[in-house]
């Protein structure tokens, strides 16, 4: 660099010192997006029984998400089961005076397996068999001296399965010991038993929001009358009732919110914990309960309905004070 | 602006308190509304203000019918009165800032487009240095000048004041008046209901006494 351009770079400001001129200055950041002085809410916060409010907020969600939660649980269940079921059936092959049974558990085998939908079959021999009745019958017994019926265990496809119909009506026809178990009958039982929970479920449900809408009535009632005096200076400036309603319903959102958050959350963590320690808190084993419920633990989507009821309730909690406060201002005027 | 034509007013099953009231405000005069105490004064503020309605009678309001009109066109034509009242119905929990904005704040207006609005008015009304006081530690003649403030700061073309010098010294209630004056001159009616003669002595205006019910206007 000669002399020159050293004097002429001396004379411009720095790299630096002309990027910092560029940005703009704290000042001006804090204008641009600095958060804006909050107005005062028309409707003060001290004058609605916020803590008790939130509290039975909290509550009611709490409840409301552990009955949610027990409800997906169980639907989940409920389908698992059931899918279960689908994916198999059974069919029996008794032993007949006359007949020989291995030969009719290979005939039953040969038409089960041709029959459209059934994707494996598989016989139990009679070791298999001798194995199921162990535990009734004791251990080393010969089966041959015994008429037990042979099982065979047939997959289906759960979305298309076999004719069972048709089926039952070919093996009636050739095998006359054969009957074929589709196990419609249990999963009927299954599914009245989980309809009959989530019923419940969802009347307890149904219950607690009516609560919570009761509760919140009332507190809208209080704050309103403690509130008259802003009421009526809102309706002198030329206020509409629903602009007075909308500065209740504003707190209550946020009463809803707070309430509903500290539930929920309460809730989840319950779930959390039930999924961490399985059964095992109420003395059964954890495999049990893994059997019943899937773990007991809520999945994701358990997670998202729980989060789902806290808005629930917090819209629940806003409109119901928005409502009480419209019907009372018509009354009023 | 206002035209009364046979108005009667009754509480409930009780006697007439007023009676017959005809009479017109016209657009940017200035008025007072006197007569003794229980005359009636305050009640056919009440009716001027739409927070009552009349038993029997005619009030049209800017063209409008008022025994037409539903609660929201009620709201809305209120907007273009001001009133003050006797004893200020200022918000105790909002600063005395907020409290003359809240006419704005109900508007939808952004704290933005009103803030220089509300400041100057502030200052005019000698609150420039009260503006984020709370009510409870104003003192009585500056909850006055605050709830006249919150009266005008929607430029409405009525304005209503209740006794407004009725707590305040004759020095103050001189300013007071003074003020009314000047918002009539910037083209606002005004209609002062007191039964203080000495400040209805210092301003020639027309004059409506209430007497026993009745109206009688004094122009």
């Amino acid at each position: 660099m000669s002399t020159t351009d050293r004097t002429a770079a001396r004379g411009r400001p720095r790299t630096s010192a002309r990027v910092a001129a560029a940005l703009p200055s704290w000042g001006e950041l804090v204008a641009r997006f600095g958060r804006r002085p909050r107005e005062t809410p028309i409707v003060p916060r001290a004058s609605i029984a916020a803590g008790a409010l939130v509290a039975v907020v909290a509550i009611m969600t709490f409840l409301a998400s552990l009955t949610a939660g027990a409800v997906v649980t169980v639907i989940g269940a409920a389908a698992e089961w059931q899918s279960d079921v689908a994916r198999e059936v059974t069919v029996q092959v008794r032993p007949m005076a006359g007949r020989d049974l291995d030969a009719d558990v290979a005939r039953t085998v040969e038409i089960v397996r041709t029959a459209p939908g059934v994707t494996a079959v598989q016989p139990q021999d009679k070791t298999e068999s001798a194995k199921l009745l162990e535990p009734w019958l004791g251990s080393g017994l010969s089966l041959d001296s015994l008429p037990v019926p042979r099982l065979i265990v047939v997959a289906v496809t759960p979305g298309r399965p076999p004719d069972y119909v048709a089926l039952k009506a070919r093996l009636a026809a050739e095998v006359p010991g054969a009957t074929l178990d589709d196990h419609r009958a249990f999963a009927r039982r299954l599914r009245a038993m989980a309809d009959t929970a989530v019923g419940i479920g969802l009347a307890v449900l149904a219950l607690v929001l009516a609560a919570t809408v009761l509760s919140v009535a009332f507190a809208t009632r209080g704050a309103m009358a403690t509130n008259r005096p802003t009421v009526e200076v809102l309706h002198f400036i030329g206020a509409k009732d629903a602009y007075v309603a909308g500065q209740f319903m504003r707190h209550f959102l946020f009463l809803g919110l707070h309430g509903g958050a500290i539930g929920g959350g309460a809730a989840a963590l319950v779930f959390l914990l039930l999924g961490l320690v399985g059964g095992r808190l109420f003395g059964l084993g954890g495999a049990d309960v893994a059997a019943l419920f899937g773990g007991a633990a809520l999945g994701p989507g358990g997670y998202l309905v729980l989060v789902g009821l806290v808005a629930v309730v917090a819209l629940v909690t806003a409109v119901t004070a928005r409502r009480v406060v419209t019907v009372t201002l018509r009354q009023v005027g | 602006m206002v035209r009364f034509e046979n108005v009667g007013l009754r509480y409930g099953l009780g006697p007439e308190v007023l009676r017959d009231l005809t009479f017109r405000i016209e657009p940017h005069s200035f008025q007072f509304l006197t007569g003794p105490s229980g005359a009636g004064k305050t009640s056919l503020l009440r009716l001027l203000f739409l927070s009552l309605k009349p038993t029997r009678g005619l009030i049209t309001l800017f063209d409008h019918d008022v025994a037409t009109l539903d609660k929201d066109s009620l709201a809305v034509l209120r907007r273009r009165i001001g009133i003050v009242f006797q004893d200020f119905r200022l918000l105790d929990h909002m600063s005395t800032y907020e409290n003359v904005a809240l006419p704005l704040r109900v508007l939808g207006r952004e704290e933005e487009s009103y803030r220089h609005e509300v400041e100057e008015l502030l200052h005019w009304v000698g609150l420039g240095e009260r503006m984020a006081a709370l009510p409870p530690v104003l003192s009585g003649g500056e909850k006055q000048r605050a709830a006249i403030a919150r009266a005008v700061i929607a430029r409405p073309q009525l304005l209503l004041a209740d006794e407004p010098t009725g707590n305040v010294d004759p020095n103050l209630a001189k300013r007071l008046l003074r003020l009314f004056i000047e918002l009539n001159k910037s083209g606002t009616s005004v209609v002062i209901a007191t039964h203080d003669i000495g400040l209805m002595d210092q301003y020639d205006a027309r004059r409506l006494v209430l007497h026993e019910g009745r109206i009688h206007v004094y122009d």
